[in-house]
């Protein structure tokens, strides 16, 4: 008979073992040796941490009890991971790929990175575990006691060996869990412990197994009889219980907060779960394969009234097989503390990361993150975490009493963590799925859960009998263990059904009804769609890349010199031959980084992508390279505007081209026009001149007439010149006008002598003499030289047979208006408009003028702030002259 | 209108009968010099003022000869020259072209028209004289 003391030893011996394999294995992890940790085999292992004390004492107790309803505990995980592999795969993709660190975190990061739900899933967590790690610790005790009752001579203390199990768990985690901040959250050591946990406790129970049914019962036959015999044997199915707790086993085995850190946090490799798919369920047959023989033999063996929870430890010590009941008991112990590490590590990362991490931070007022010691304050908040999680699973067994009591607790323990399933499950499928409908959702289903199971299951003063008998408050459609007046289930088959059922309905109904967040919708996104744009489990490695593709890709971008230049160089690298380098990892990367220099790094990424991985552009990504061409469309823009305004000064630049061209034309046509104004009469000088010297024998008539011509033509010149000079004053404005006052009249007398005196043809001129007596103040001599100019031109031009014109005066709109209309026939509509034009001659009448006296004209009046024009439809050559009438009053 | 002036007679009797210059010209001052100079030269000189119907007045006069000026009232001398030369017969025709405008520009516009000679305004008599003399014994002997 084993001492109490040699099993004290023994445990404390397996537990050195324990802290010496797990630090062998971060050392070895560390140095990055471990390649054999990162196995299928160890992960399948590891995934063993769901049988717990639990499962390895409480399976044959709940046969016992029950009958065959214990499978659905195994029956569970064994359907996820048959049937559901795909689903857990994305489920581990999405944890890799956001790097989540818990359930909490992924649920938080699927819905925008919601603080809120994080605490709401930890504090579900911790709820539905603590029960669970207490659990743990009263199984333990028990082994404890079992040996103790059979050794009087020890002292057994109950309350203290629960302490410092506790508080030895807690060291362990502490140790391992915590020792240092991986990116990834991944903890080899204790992973590879767990694996060999898992390993210890197989054995363990296929010992005893084995050990009953050959040893005891006689080998395969007889007890295959004894079965039969046995009412466990009794296919007696509840339907609703065993799907209801097949739902459960299932739904937890994914939502447990320790299993989610094996399964997704502590995975290398997503191929694992392939194997993991087919050998986890074997891990679980083989587990489940003695519970019936070994709690038939036992109910048979021994005495009435002896716990069945603890027959594998009982029956080898009944039978004097010291040696495998020691074996037995360190296969419980390895599943208790294996359960209580793990879920202690995965519940201080969240309670820690989501809780105390919070608190601090808002307590530093953003001081923290630039100091250097969060790291420290991580690691410490994890510890004490770890410690007030343990404290917790303590205290709970010391309040509850222990007792039978708390093995029910696990199965109630498991409802309350399935009510993170919609959310989880919803968050991975669909996109529609947002952070209220998540929120509603997890309070309506832990709201009914702590109703309808919680609280009634710990009865007392939290659940008086009368609530449970009659409803609260007399409301008896509230009973808990009735909703609705659905009476008569069992009352975990009706909890659950309730609290999930609403639970989802809430879920989707409220995310229906509600706006997801612009980051909300992008991590939906990733989640559900993780397939199509994670690069697989290893960046750009496994790919078929095509380095001629990629050639031909970064051609396009670099240029062929550049891109010739780069490849050779990364091919040296390589130590290959040829100018093509392997597409390795860090060639791809390399070439990113270059590409990106050119692109922008989503670009680049998503351009490897498509070459390399086929299907790894993410919503990331492509939102990337939406900003990216956001900003070429705003350069592109900005060029746009550019080049419009480049357009405009071109534009510009041709108009005022065009206004020199036409000005320098016009220059053209004008020295154009005078030199022909000046020639023309110089000709005729120079003709006549010649004559009269190299002619002899002029008679004196032809002499005179010749000497007449060329005194003509002198006159002629001189008039032009003076009036090209007198224009180029004008048009200078370097004219000075002799302002002085006088009538209307006096200057029309005047101007009319001057221009009728001497004509060749006479001109009547008719005139209103008074209505000409306005008072002018203005430049008499240039207002008298513009009406001699048009009372000469209706002279010279009138063509009527007796030539009259007539003078009339007006006063229009505060303007002195004189109109000059001959009856003539005027000047022909298409000309009108030009005679105002220097050197503009209408018609093949030669009057001596060189076209230039109403150009003059028009810049007199402009000088003198009025204007001439034609007067079309008067019924004759017609001109107007109108003076500003302020120039009048000015003069009063 | 068949043949024209270079078909219609034999070249000596042509240069002995018929000396006729056409003259198309505005200004009556210069008209008149021009009318002096050639008829004391044994010239027969019409004269016409209006570029309109300058080309038909030319057709209709067969001159020997053609003294034309640029800036006309209706049709410029240019346009007047060009229409002409297009005309059969009339591609040999000297014309003597006299212009006020002195610029390069016109003095190649008129060769590109098939000008004869061309002449600035003011000329000297004599130059004038010379150059009728040298085309009509041209067109005479060729």
């Amino acid at each position: 008979m084993a001492t109490l003391n040699v099993l004290v030893l023994v445990c404390l011996g397996y537990v050195v073992l324990l802290f010496g394999v797990a630090f062998a294995a971060d050392r070895l992890a560390a140095t990055g040796r471990s390649t054999w940790l990162r196995t299928p085999l160890v992960y399948t292992l590891s995934l063993s941490i769901y049988c717990t004390a639990w499962t390895f004492y409480g399976a044959v107790g709940y046969a016992a009890r029950s009958g065959l309803e214990f499978v659905t505990i195994y029956l569970g995980p064994t359907l996820v991971m048959v049937s559901w592999w795909w689903g857990l795969r994305k489920l581990v993709r999405v944890g890799r790929s956001q790097r989540v660190t818990s359930i909490a975190d992924l649920i938080s990061s699927r819905y925008g990175k919601s603080n809120t739900l994080a605490i709401c899933v930890t504090v579900l967590a911790v709820l539905g575990v603590t029960p669970y790690i207490a659990l743990q610790l009263q199984s333990i005790t028990l082994s404890f006691s079992i040996f103790a009752e059979a050794d009087p001579s020890s002292i057994y203390n109950e309350a203290s060996s629960v302490f410092w199990v506790s508080a030895g768990l807690a060291m362990f985690a502490i140790l391992f869990g915590t020792r240092n901040l991986d990116a990834n959250e991944r903890h080899h050591g204790v992973v590879t412990a767990i694996a060999i946990e898992a390993v210890v406790k197989l054995v363990a129970l296929l010992a005893v197994g084995i050990f009953v049914v050959w040893g005891v019962a006689g080998g395969v036959g007889p007890i295959m009889d004894r079965i039969d015999a046995s009412e466990i044997g009794q296919w007696s199915v509840d339907r609703g219980r065993w799907t209801a707790i097949t739902f459960l086993a299932a739904a937890a085995f994914v939502c447990l907060p320790r299993m989610f850190q094996v399964m997704v946090v502590e995975n290398d490799d997503e191929r694992h779960l392939r194997t993991a798919a087919w050998a986890f369920p074997l891990y679980l047959l083989l587990m489940s394969l003695f519970v019936v023989p070994i709690a038939v033999v036992g109910l048979d063996l021994m005495p009435e009234g002896s716990n069945p929870d603890l027959f594998v430890l009982t029956i080898p010590l009944a039978l004097g097989n010291d040696w495998l009941a020691m074996l037995s008991f360190i296969g419980g112990f390895s599943s208790a503390t294996s359960m209580v590490i793990v879920a202690a590590m995965a519940l201080s990362t969240m309670v820690s990361n989501h809780i105390v991490m919070p608190i601090w931070l808002s307590s530093q007022g953003g001081r923290a993150s630039v100091s250097g010691d969060v790291r420290d304050i991580v690691l410490f908040s994890r510890r004490v975490s770890i410690a007030a999680i343990m404290a917790l699973g303590f205290f709970y067994y010391r309040l509850s009493g222990g007792g039978a009591a708390l093995a029910s607790i696990g199965l109630i323990a498991f409802a309350g963590i399935a009510q993170i399933l919609p959310a989880l499950v919803g968050g991975l499928f669909w996109r529609g799925a947002t952070r209220t409908g998540a929120l509603v959702g997890l309070t309506v289903g832990f709201g009914l859960w702590v109703y309808t199971l919680l609280l009634p299951g710990m009865g007392g003063a939290l659940m008086p009998p009368e609530v449970l008998q009659n409803g609260p408050l007399g409301l008896s459609w509230l009973r808990p263990q009735a909703l609705f007046g659905i009476d008569g289930m069992d009352p975990m088959v009706h909890s659950v059904m309730w609290s999930l059922s609403l639970n989802a309905a809430a879920f989707c109904i409220a995310s229906l009804a509600s706006f997801p967040s612009p980051l909300e919708r992008l991590q939906g996104a990733q989640f559900v769609n993780v397939f199509d744009h994670s690069a697989g489990p290893r960046g750009w490695t496994g790919s078929v890349a095509q380095s001629e593709d990629l050639m031909i890709m970064t051609q396009r971008i670099l240029g062929a010199a550049e891109a010739h230049e780069f490849f050779q160089k990364e091919a040296e690298r390589q130590g290959g031959r040829g100018y093509l380098p392997e597409p390795t990892p860090a060639f791809l990367e390399a070439l990113e980084r270059e590409l990106s220099g050119s692109v922008g790094t989503a670009t680049a990424h998503a351009m490897i992508g498509q070459i390399v991985g086929g299907s790894s552009v993410s919503v990331e990504d492509l939102l990337a390279v939406a900003d990216e061409s956001a900003q070429l469309l705003e350069y592109s823009g900005q060029l746009e505007a550019k080049s419009a305004e480049l357009t405009r000064t071109a534009r510009k630049l041709r108009e005022a081209n065009e206004k020199l061209t036409q000005i320098s034309m016009q220059k053209d046509a004008f020295l154009g026009q005078v030199s022909h104004e000046l020639r023309t009469p110089m000709t005729s000088i120079r003709a006549f001149s010649e004559i009269m010297r190299d002619t002899e024998g002029l008679t004196a008539e032809e002499r005179t007439r010749y000497a007449a011509i060329i005194h003509d033509e002198s006159m002629r010149l001189t008039r032009l010149l003076d009036d090209l000079l007198d224009l180029s004053v004008l048009e200078n404005g370097q004219v000075n006008l002799n302002m002085g006052d006088g009538t209307l009249k006096d200057v029309l007398d005047r101007a009319v002598s001057t221009a009728l005196t001497g004509a060749e043809r006479p001109m009547r001129v008719r005139r209103n003499r008074a209505a000409e007596r306005i008072p002018l103040h203005t430049d008499l001599d240039r207002l008298a030289q513009v009406f001699i100019n048009v009372i000469s031109n209706a002279q010279k031009y009138c063509d009527a047979p007796e030539p009259s014109l007539k003078i009339s005066v007006h006063d229009v709109g505060g303007q002195v208006v004189v109109d000059f209309i001959d009856n003539g026939s005027g000047i022909p509509p298409e000309a009108q408009s030009m005679v105002f034009e220097k050197f503009a001659r209408v018609g093949s009448d030669k009057a001596g003028g060189a076209g230039l006296g109403l150009a003059i004209c028009r810049e007199i009046m402009q000088r003198l702030g009025g204007e001439v024009g034609y007067l079309s439809g008067a019924g004759g050559g017609a001109f107007r002259v109108s003076l500003p009438l302020a120039y009048k009053q000015a003069a009063q | 209108m068949t043949g024209g002036p270079d078909a219609a007679w034999p070249r000596e009797e042509r240069a002995r009968m018929s000396r006729k210059v056409l003259l198309i010209e505005d200004e009556p001052n210069i008209t008149e010099a021009i009318r002096f100079l050639l008829t004391r030269e044994g010239w027969q000189v019409e004269t016409h003022a209006e570029g309109t119907d300058a080309v038909e007045v030319i057709v209709a006069s067969r001159p020997d000869l053609v003294i034309l000026d640029v800036m006309l009232p209706g049709k410029s001398g240019m346009d007047i020259l060009r229409d002409l030369r297009e005309l059969e017969g009339m591609s040999k025709l000297p014309v003597l072209m006299l212009t006020a405008r002195g610029q390069l520009r016109d003095r190649e516009m008129a060769e590109k028209a098939g000008v004869s000679r061309f002449m600035t305004k003011p000329f000297s008599n004599t130059e004038v004289l010379t150059a009728v003399r040298d085309l009509h014994a041209q067109a005479s002997q060729g």
